[in-house]
């Protein structure tokens, strides 16, 4: 008797609280997130054209000798076809120990000193997420160079290149948390707007 | 360096103002006395109490509100587990995702309702937005208030209380802790610039002309309880490294602060409720100063790099395989020791890339399950510490244990012990038949000493209710979801019961007046030897795992590989 009562209220408990936190908590925010549409709706960049490009919180796999290099992904950014319904994120999850990780770092290394970029930590490690927006400042002011001769720019243009880069870097949370860092699409975006 | 380690500091020094502010509020809501919040709540709570038909003045004893929380348990998994099965045919499924296989979405049920969320899937490829909020989502609320259920109860018990009801007790947790924290947090982390939306994922042709999709959903509404509750399950399959979890260093203080502020504060709502602010004060302290050592041993481990890549490189650079720029070495770590110590188990950089520093703080907070612990049940694991403590103390000097005034009896002992060995019990064995057959069952991918770590380290995740892993395992097969689940369920639901029979025997105990013989439990002295106990009992169960996974694969690294 007392079985069946239990289980009633164990049951109408499920209900009740089901309706509340997982159907009207999260279609309400859901309602109230339209107040601010651009975070809401994942950030969205159009370039000037009014084409959408990207978002402002996500990496894309750049190769040209025109643009800035992201750091290396594992999932290419999710430009896959075989995600395209769904799009993915990812990482290698490789152990410190693991002789693939040296031999792929090698490999790495090798690549950008000959493109004649010095090999910091956040272009030679793949990152978290195989998402990640932003390189460090050290690794975006080194290929500058290559940048620069590639897009044909004077030395004024090379000046216009670091304000460039100082204005695409987001700093630290009040100056004190986080690492900054460049956002390498925002950068790209501010390059072709340049019209060089 | 030091910046790096300044943040954490002061990361650390806002949970700690926090402790007092939250841990006062939660004992005035479990007294059940009055809040400012009231008149918006009372009729919600009425309503409910109402539709539920529970009397909320009703106490329950220790067996019935055990039977409620696993009857209630049992239904909400049953519900979630037809809701995941039956997603394919739901609205509110844009990328048409079909149903998970029978054993993932059985491992996806238990996980989420022990309040584990180890995933052996990943979100935006598996699970479609209403499983999201109305399946996972909906379990993230129930088990963490179930947890916090079983915490204050069990804070009730010690301190002579009736143990309450354990339906007015998950109804006081979400509608006056849980819901409007969240909805504070939701909002927040929408400005900060995490998406809610209901549309399917952008396609978008980049600068290079390449296409590329990015999965987007109801996101910030589950960011926030996922990390609240110690939930941890992630939206999207790499968690809070996903840059639209967790864009910034902003939104990361908040999640991390969210992640942590419970459990801190459950340790001053029992000095409340005990009338002792000392006694809490002095176990926060303890518990305080190992979790401070392991987050510094794990900071200092990323900062220095891997000695193998730094020769490759020329210089010391920090270890930032696996982890995100905008984080960077220091909050990563302090987010890995804070993840696997308060139960939460959400990533924010992949804990199988780290360096030995971090695999081993990682494992021996899961291992010990005290270090501010899960939400709620940790808490109460303290205790259990603090209650073997006074019984081994009081045997060495020849006095009767006393806790607080009730004396400690076989009974207790042997509750108390059941919930110590069931941990080692649960891990160990697990990962020792999936060791002994390493190519049909384990799945390890990084060889050597660090895929033993692999292994244990997805047990000990599982039968801590964590739910972090290190990911390079090969998870999603049938022999992984089925003994995760059982370990799942025996680390989550054992403890419960053992906890609540402890709880409610220690209450109806006879008040033993105080004497000057009294053993105190709230000096300096008894909280250096309770961290003592649980270094020996706790820490020293599991030496030889962590002799043979992080610390060998440290010595490796150190020789060269």
């Amino acid at each position: 008797m007392s079985l069946i009562r239990d289980a009633g209220k164990a049951v109408r408990a499920t209900l009740v609280l089901w309706l509340i936190v997982g159907i009207v908590y999260p279609l309400a925010i859901v309602v109230f997130a339209q107040i601010v549409p651009f975070p809401a709706n994942g950030s969205l960049l159009e370039n000037p054209q009014g084409k959408v490009i990207g978002s402002a919180l996500i990496g894309q796999p750049f190769t040209s000798d025109r643009y800035f290099w992201s750091r290396p992904s594992t999932v290419s950014y999710s430009t896959d076809k075989a995600v395209a319904a769904t799009g993915v994120s990812g990482a290698s999850n490789l152990a410190p120990s693991n002789p693939d990780l040296i031999k792929r770092i090698q490999g790495d290394v090798d690549k950008l000193k000959t493109a004649d970029i010095q090999p910091t930590a956040d272009l030679v490690y793949t990152s978290g997420s195989g998402l990640d927006p932003h390189i460090s400042i050290e690794a975006a002011k080194s290929q500058m160079a290559r940048v620069a001769s590639s897009r044909q720019l004077d030395d004024e243009g090379l000046v216009v290149l670091e304000s460039l880069i100082d204005r695409n870097t987001d700093g630290r949370f009040l100056g004190i948390f986080g690492e900054p860092g460049v956002n390498v699409l925002k950068l790209n975006l501010a390059l072709d707007r340049l019209g060089k | 360096m030091l910046l790096g380690l300044l943040q954490i500091a002061l990361t650390l020094l806002i949970v700690v103002a926090i402790t007092p502010l939250l841990g006062r509020y939660l004992a005035v809501v479990y007294l059940g006395n009055k809040t400012w919040l009231d008149p918006a709540i009372n009729p919600v709570e009425k309503f409910i109490y109402r539709l539920v038909a529970v009397r909320s003045q009703e106490q329950m004893t220790g067996w019935q509100y055990t039977r409620n929380l696993l009857y209630s348990n049992l239904a909400m998994g049953v519900l979630v587990f037809l809701l995941l099965m039956l997603q394919g045919l739901l609205p509110l499924n844009p990328t048409g995702l079909n149903a998970p296989t029978w054993d993932t979405a059985l491992h996806t049920t238990i996980s989420f309702v022990t309040n584990t969320d180890q995933q052996h899937y990943s979100g935006e490829t598996t699970i479609s937005y209403l499983s999201q909020i109305a399946a996972l989502g909906f379990l993230m609320f129930t088990s963490a208030a179930t947890g916090l259920a079983v915490g204050i109860a069990f804070i009730r018990g010690l301190t002579g209380r009736p143990l309450g009801n354990f339906y007015v007790d998950i109804t006081r947790s979400i509608t006056r802790v849980l819901l409007p924290i969240s909805i504070v947090g939701a909002v927040l982390l929408i400005i900060l610039g995490v998406p809610q939306t209901l549309t399917g994922p952008a396609t978008v042709t980049t600068l290079e002309g390449a296409t590329q999709t990015i999965a987007r959903g109801p996101v910030a509404s589950f960011e926030i309880i996922k990390q609240l509750g110690e939930n941890g399950g992630g939206f999207f399959g790499i968690n809070s490294a996903h840059p639209l979890e967790n864009p910034n260093a902003a939104s990361n203080l908040l999640e991390t602060v969210a992640m942590l502020c419970i459990p801190t504060a459950l340790i001053y709502t029992y000095g409340v409720f005990a009338n002792n602010i000392k006694q809490a004060w002095l176990l926060f302290g303890m518990v305080f100063a190992i979790f401070t050592i392991l987050v510094v041993v794990s900071a200092v481990g990323e900062y220095g790099g891997n000695p193998l890549i730094n020769s490759l490189l020329g210089e010391q650079q920090p270890n930032l395989e696996g982890k995100e720029v905008r984080f960077g070495w220091a909050q990563t770590a302090l987010w890995a020791v804070s993840t696997t110590a308060t139960m939460c188990g959400a990533v924010n950089g992949m804990h199988d890339s780290l360096m030995p520093n971090g695999g081993f703080s990682t494992l021996f907070n899961m291992f010990l399950q005290i270090i501010w612990g899960g939400q709620g049940t940790g808490t109460a694991y303290l205790f259990i510490y603090l209650i073997l403590t006074v019984f081994l103390t009081g045997l060495m000097v020849g006095r009767t244990p006393e806790f607080f005034g009730r004396k400690i009896e076989k009974r207790e002992i042997v509750l108390a012990s059941v919930i110590l060995l069931i941990h080692p019990i649960a891990i160990l064995i697990p990962s020792a038949i999936a060791l002994a057959f390493p190519d049909t069952l384990a799945g390890i991918s990084n060889p050597g000493f660090h895929g033993i770590s692999q292994v244990v380290y997805e047990y000990a995740s599982a039968a801590a209710n964590n739910g972090s892993g290190f990911e390079g395992l090969g998870d999603a097969t049938l022999w992984w979801n089925l003994s995760a689940s059982g370990v799942m369920l025996a680390g989550r639901y054992i403890p419960i019961v053992a906890l609540l029979l402890l709880a409610d025997s220690m209450a109806q105990k006879q008040l033993v007046p105080e004497t000057a013989g009294t053993l105190r439990t709230d000096t300096g002295l008894f909280t250096g030897i309770t961290a003592g106990v649980i270094l020996i009992l706790g820490a020293l169960t599991f030496f030889p795992v962590l002799a043979l996974g992080p610390v060998a694969e440290a010595f490796q690294i150190a020789k060269g590989g």
